[in-house]
């Protein structure tokens, strides 16, 4: 019998921005993919984000802005996950991120951005390759 | 509006037409498998007088300026007065805002449109922990007074009308705007403007939200109640469609659900004790203009005819005016793309004639760069030409809705009405709107369609011009406009001097007689406008809302 796990993914909305079109369409996608989703909804502080991530046990953080907040928010999640003692969980993100953000944001602890033109299926493909469900590999 | 004789002729012929395009397309196959709209609307090779044969003109279709209002509210319409070219613009400061006003207004706008950072939308000062990292990002940030009186300094707000697009703390940015026009000595009674103040959209598409359904649509009545009394000449809410759109919906939707949107809110005025002509003639609405378009010209024109049947045969309103659905559009952002950039202009070209073609009286268009960031000053003055251009070289204005009459155009508006009308009746069936978004069944309608729309993109079967198809490598690089990271700190320190200048006791005691209002049922314009002028900061009134009214979370609906 298979046992392993399916790979959990948190999609999260940190700051203000309430533009979820793209979020909720890949917390879709990644569920039609047969990951777990459990989807933050808006508004979330970086804090909460951490906190769910840790209590929901995931393998995953995907995050997505779209109104330009990205360059303290995104960082602040991974600087809060070290914090916590975490290091096991991937961290990406998406949204209206300008080319030269993404050096800066990957320097930072996030894995991989993308940004409009990225298809789900890209994605999807990308998680699959890069995230391996806790407890299982190695 | 054709006879019955003419009719059987034209059945006839039609019959022997379609055997003949079946002829042809056998030898030259059509380009694709099915032809549908970009909300996925089956559409037909061809339309004929058979397609409008269920149509009667003077009910349905009319004259400009006369009920049902389907070919435009106005008698005149365009020969006489071009919509309002209203640029929506905010970013950074106060001062930068106030200084692309001023550009705009140079530049022949005959209306301003605010647009407000993420903390401003959402009823946070800048200091908040919560506002870190987004001041001035995507829009002008607002913390007391002060900021409005330097955001519309040197303006002709006496001359020209404003639009604020602001919901949760709409009833503060309002009460602002009022204290300063007061203070410049312009009457509260001669200023004109919007705000849009449409709560039930932000819970179902937009998610900029403080307090639970509920108490938001007692804000909002308060509002229009205010309106009604002492500012006659603004429209207190924007009830709009084009957040529903752009989170994702078809047209049909953003048309069905910003009409229930609509009478929830007639229903829970009506309610307060207001008269309906007393408040409906300054109702407004707000639609988007996607990229198909005729089902775009379609919706426009199907919506002033619903509204127009909703307001005479459901609420019995006596008063033309209160039958008129006049709405702003704004081109669609979410048609825009990243890849190609300069390819925006032609679309949003295209949306914007849509939008005339189908008869709004006001008008953003979005710039090439809207898509990255905030605009430049040329992508947002480009934007504006790309009016002025419509308006005033393609002749499409010189008569009323040309449209009006095409088989297509007239079947689509019919088709479009009666779907709406449909998922009105399903709302009302829920207990309205606000039960329905309390169910989120709006919520789940537009995500299903969202992630439709991206499958059938992704598949190839809706083609975007740079992303799915026509894909280039090397793309030219587009200029966009960066907003400085220490303007957060500057805004943070500027807002702590107003702070040390006022009164604090008298602050602490506007504020607490706002919160004893809003615990009994008064009317909180007047102790909100009190507040404002003693320099409360918003989010020191929003927590006000925030602490009796409650907060509203996410349900997180995908």
């Amino acid at each position: 019998m298979d046992r392993k796990r399916k790979i959990r993914v948190l999609v999260a909305k940190p700051g203000l921005d309430g533009h979820d079109r793209g979020a909720r369409i890949i917390a879709r996608a990644y569920a039609d993919a047969g990951f777990e989703v459990v989807y933050s909804g808006v508004h979330q502080t970086p804090e909460e984000i951490v906190q769910a991530a840790i209590q929901e046990d995931v393998d995953m953080i995907g995050l997505s802005s779209l109104a330009g907040a990205h360059m303290y928010l995104f960082p602040r999640v991974a600087e809060l996950l070290k914090q916590n003692g975490v290091d096991d969980i991937v961290i990406c993100g998406g949204g209206i991120i300008r080319d030269e953000d993404i050096p800066k944001l990957k320097k930072a602890g996030i894995k991989e951005i993308f940004t409009p033109g990225s298809t789900l299926d890209d994605i999807v493909k990308w998680v699959k390759e890069n995230v391996n469900p806790r407890g299982v590999s190695s | 509006m054709f006879n019955k004789k003419d009719l059987e002729a034209i059945e006839a012929d039609d019959k022997k037409w379609q055997q003949v395009f079946k002829e042809s397309v056998s030898k030259t196959p059509e380009r694709l498998k099915r032809f549908s709209t970009v909300s996925d609307r089956p559409v037909q090779n061809l339309y004929t007088p058979l397609d409008t044969k269920d149509l009667d003109y003077s009910k349905d279709i009319g004259f400009p300026g006369q009920y049902p209002f389907t070919r435009g509210i106005q008698p005149s319409m365009y020969r006489g007065k071009l919509w309002t070219m209203r640029m929506f613009a905010g970013l950074g400061s106060a001062r930068d805002t106030n200084k692309r006003f001023h550009l705009l207004v140079n530049q022949g706008q005959t209306g301003l449109s605010t647009a407000f950072d993420m903390p401003t939308l959402m009823g946070y000062d800048t200091d908040s922990p919560r506002s870190r990292g987004e001041c001035g990002r995507c829009g002008v940030a607002i913390d007391t007074l002060k900021d409005i009186e330097i955001l519309f300094d040197g303006l002709p707000i006496d001359r020209i009308t404003t639009s604020m697009t602001i919901n949760p703390p709409a009833p503060v940015l309002w009460a602002m705007y009022i204290a300063m026009a007061e203070k410049r000595g312009i009457s509260r009674s001669a200023i004109g403007g919007t705000i849009q103040n449409d709560m039930l959209k932000e819970f179902i598409a937009q998610k900029t939200f403080m307090c639970p359904p509920r108490p938001s649509m007692r804000l909002i009545i308060d509002t229009i109640e205010f309106a009604t009394k002492e500012v006659p000449r603004w429209n207190p809410i924007s009830i709009s469609g084009y957040h529903i759109r752009e989170a994702g919906s078809t047209a049909v939707q953003e048309l069905a659900f910003t009409l229930a949107d609509g009478i929830a809110y007639v229903e829970a005025a009506l309610e307060r004790g207001l008269d309906i002509d007393s408040f409906a003639p300054r109702l407004s609405f707000f639609f988007n203009s996607h990229l198909d378009f005729f089902e775009e010209i379609a919706k426009f024109r199907a919506a002033r005819r619903m509204w127009a049947r909703i307001m005479r045969e459901r609420f019995k309103a006596k008063d033309q005016r209160s039958m008129w659905l006049r709405f702003h559009t704004q081109t669609a952002g979410c048609s825009l793309t990243a890849q190609q950039p300069y390819n925006n202009i032609v679309r949003t070209a295209l949306e914007a004639m849509a939008a005339v073609l189908g008869g709004t009286q006001s008008l953003h268009t979005n710039a090439l760069d809207e898509v990255l960031a905030l605009p430049t000053e040329q992508a947002a003055s480009t934007a504006l030409r790309t009016q002025q251009i419509i308006a005033e070289e393609s002749g499409v204005a010189n008569t009323i809705d040309p449209l009006g009459g095409s088989f297509l155009v007239e079947r689509l508006t019919k088709d479009m009405e009666e779907e709406a009308f449909e998922y009105i009746g399903k709302i009302d069936g829920m207990g309205g709107m606000v039960a329905a978004i309390e169910k989120n069944y709006p919520q789940k309608e537009i995500a299903d369609s969202a992630y439709r729309y991206q499958k059938q993109m992704e598949g190839g079967e809706k083609t975007v011009v740079g992303v799915n198809k026509y894909i280039t490598e090397e793309e030219l690089p587009v200029e966009t406009l960066e907003i400085q990271a220490e303007l957060q700190e500057k805004q943070i320190q500027w807002t702590n001097q107003v702070k040390n200048r006022r009164d604090n006791k008298r602050v602490k005691a506007a504020l607490e007689k706002l919160g004893e209002a809003a615990q009994r049922d008064d009317n909180l314009m007047y102790y909100i406008i009190d507040a404002v002028r003693e320099y409360a900061t918003l989010q020191e009134i929003c927590d006000v809302f925030r602490g009796v009214l409650g907060v509203y979370r996410d349900p997180g609906v995908y």
